[in-house]
């Protein structure tokens, strides 16, 4: 998330400047995003058990061996709670780049060109948010077949058109400006002018908006794995994971540390969402 | 104004036609072998039993005739044969739907009133302790997946201190009050049996608390926005001039202002509705469409799945619809374009 942040238009040699009008909840929320990233990619060379490997006797409750206790295979539940990492953070970062590119390829044609491309692009946008998200998304994911892939596909088809309409908007307004007009006066061509003067100017709501919907990715793909319909059991996905806690009341510890862990994520998120907001989007405040 | 819910009614039916025809297509997407779920493993390679299915559920005919008998079926109400419960798929649903539209409600008008309160205690104290802890609260509902705080909140509520019952919508072995509505509380209430009443709202009260909780966040942030808002303007400082305490301005000057965007955003609450509801019907046992929902896609139950799809993004419609026309009733200046 970093380096997003620090390459945001119109910043490129501001990434200090920008982190000291951050209001400190979004510095928070950058650092817990940093810490998962962390965890993601040097989570191998930590001291934690196997996460699929049984450790010690079933359904123990925390203790300073098992922090936070064993599950029902006897697995290590911290260990399996921060290497679920490794599934949510990418998948979700992928699902939110795939959406932003698709959403915003149409939504900028749409904007552009107008006319029936924009009618198409626009109708398509129409239908799709029609449905409600999670169950456009189960419909999709479960037509496809359950899995981890197929839930990314769903999660992308229910995600792309929020991308497409900021970006339309931002299109149709950035287009009327006149260093626009001078470019299609001085002879050039259409995706020339969409491609070099128009879209340079155009990424700020999409930035800040991704960065607010990284956590409901994270929430949704737990949803679909909570369902069945995303990971499959045994990979240490939080989702899954608080699915198999679900059918053991007694032993709360099973389900708590994903829990808490995708609450970290989506908070985090939605601070440093807010907080870009306020810096950039000086409409909204 | 006639003019804008005009507009937004004649798109209606374009929209659902949009709606059938990507659950049509969907339908047709499927990776699976809908024959696998019809035709037991052994009698496969019996041709005759495999065509006779095939017949029988209209498999045999080629895409576009399935298709327009598709939308011939879903205008009369017909949505399928659910390949697990082999009924009708329309009437599961409409079995079902009083009890998910019990918790829903229940929510709503938790989820509203817990937002407005929040929204006036953290406007009213703004920047102390009671705002953080206000906002905090509501920030958590829309944070926390509910499938989770679903499931803490029972273990603690209900498993470690008994203070609520268990799952369903009932305590086990007793028989729900006589149909008249389909809501168990209210029904209870018609039929006279107080002590029933108790025992379905004591069912209700934890779930519809998870699902309004995870809607109180956005209600919160936006009353407390408009009446942090309201505040600052002139009406609130006549008011104030006029020797009007600060509890009067914000109850009586700022908070009916604030009610018109709460208007718009009631539509986007139902999509959370919506999600939340599936998820807390899964945890809660809840014999409603969303554990319906949940039950269909794990067994890969397409004409299940694909007409709680439909019914869904139909009462979404509806819910968006509603709101844009009570938004351009409160707010006459909103124009068509």
């Amino acid at each position: 998330m970093a380096d997003t942040t620090a390459s945001l238009p119109g910043q490129t040699s501001g990434a200090m400047r920008l982190v000291r009008k951050l209001p400190p909840t979004a510095m928070i929320g950058a650092l817990i995003l940093l810490f998962w990233i962390f965890t993601v990619l040097t989570i191998q060379f930590w001291p934690l058990a196997n996460p699929l490997d049984m450790v010690g006797r079933r359904l123990q409750p925390p203790s300073a061996a098992h922090w936070l206790g064993t599950d029902a295979l006897g697995r290590d539940v911290f260990s399996r709670t921060m290497h679920g990492a490794v599934w949510s953070i990418p998948i979700a970062f992928l699902v939110v780049a795939c959406a932003v590119a698709v959403g915003s390829v149409l939504g900028a044609l749409s904007g552009f060109f107008g006319g029936w491309t924009d009618g198409i692009i626009m109708r398509l946008v129409d239908v799709t948010v029609a449905f409600p998200p999670i169950l456009l998304a189960m419909a999709v994911a479960a037509m496809l077949g359950p899995g981890l892939t197929n839930a990314s596909v769903a999660m992308v088809i229910v995600w792309w058109p929020i991308y497409a309409r900021l970006m339309r908007a931002q299109v149709l307004e950035v287009k009327e400006r006149e260093h626009v007009e001078a470019a299609i006066a001085g002879g050039a061509g259409p995706l020339r002018v969409l491609r070099v003067h128009v879209l340079p100017l155009c990424w700020t709501p999409t930035l800040i908006n991704a960065t607010m919907d990284f956590g409901q990715v994270v929430l949704l793909a737990a949803s679909l794995s909570f369902i069945g319909l995303g990971a499959k059991p045994p990979s240490p996905e939080w989702g899954s994971m608080i699915s198999e806690g679900a059918t053991r009341f007694y032993s709360w510890w099973i389900a708590f540390g994903p829990g808490m862990a995708i609450l970290t994520v989506v908070l985090a998120t939605s601070f440093l969402g807010d907080g870009l907001r306020d810096v950039f989007d000086r409409r909204s405040s | 104004m006639l003019a804008y819910i005009l507009r937004r009614l004649i798109s209606i039916p374009f929209l659902l036609l949009g709606v059938a025809s990507v659950s049509f297509l969907l339908s047709q997407m499927t990776k699976g072998d809908p024959l696998a779920a019809l035709v037991p493993e052994r009698q496969m390679s019996n041709p005759e039993i495999v065509n006779a299915v095939k017949a029988q559920w209209g498999l045999d005919e080629p895409m576009p005739i399935r298709y327009v008998r598709y939308l011939g079926n879903l205008l009369q109400g017909d949505m399928g044969t659910s390949f697990s419960t082999r009924r009708p798929v329309a009437l599961d649903i409409a079995e079902r739907l009083p009890a998910t539209l019990e918790l829903v409600i229940a929510a709503m008008i938790i989820g509203t009133a817990m937002g407005l309160a929040l929204g006036l205690l953290s406007a009213r104290f703004r920047g102390t302790v009671i705002d953080s802890l206000a906002r905090i609260f509501a920030l958590l509902g829309s944070s926390l997946p509910v499938f989770w705080s679903g499931l803490i909140l029972l273990y603690v509520l209900s498993v470690r201190f008994s203070i609520v019952p268990g799952t369903g919508r009932l305590p086990p072995r007793v028989d729900p009050p006589p149909d008249v509505t389909g809501f168990y509380t209210v029904d209870a209430l018609l039929a006279g049996n107080f002590p029933l009443f108790l025992q379905a709202l004591s069912h209700l009260a934890l779930p519809a608390f998870v699902l309004g909780w995870a809607v109180t966040g956005i209600i919160t942030r936006l009353v407390r926005s408009s009446l942090v808002e309201g505040l600052s303007l002139d009406y609130a400082r006549t008011a104030r001039a006029k020797g009007a305490p600060e509890r009067v301005v914000l109850v009586r000057h700022a908070l009916p202002n604030a009610m018109i965007p709460l208007l718009t955003i009631l539509g986007f609450t139902f999509a959370y509705l919506i999600t939340g509801a599936v998820l807390t019907e899964a945890i809660f046992s809840w014999p409603g469409i969303g554990s319906y929902a949940v039950r269909a896609a794990a067994s890969l139950d397409y004409p299940a799945i694909g007409g709680v799809t439909i019914v869904g993004a139909v009462a979404f419609l509806l819910a968006n619809l509603v709101t844009d026309i009570a938004y351009a009733w409160a707010n006459p200046r909103i124009k068509v374009h």
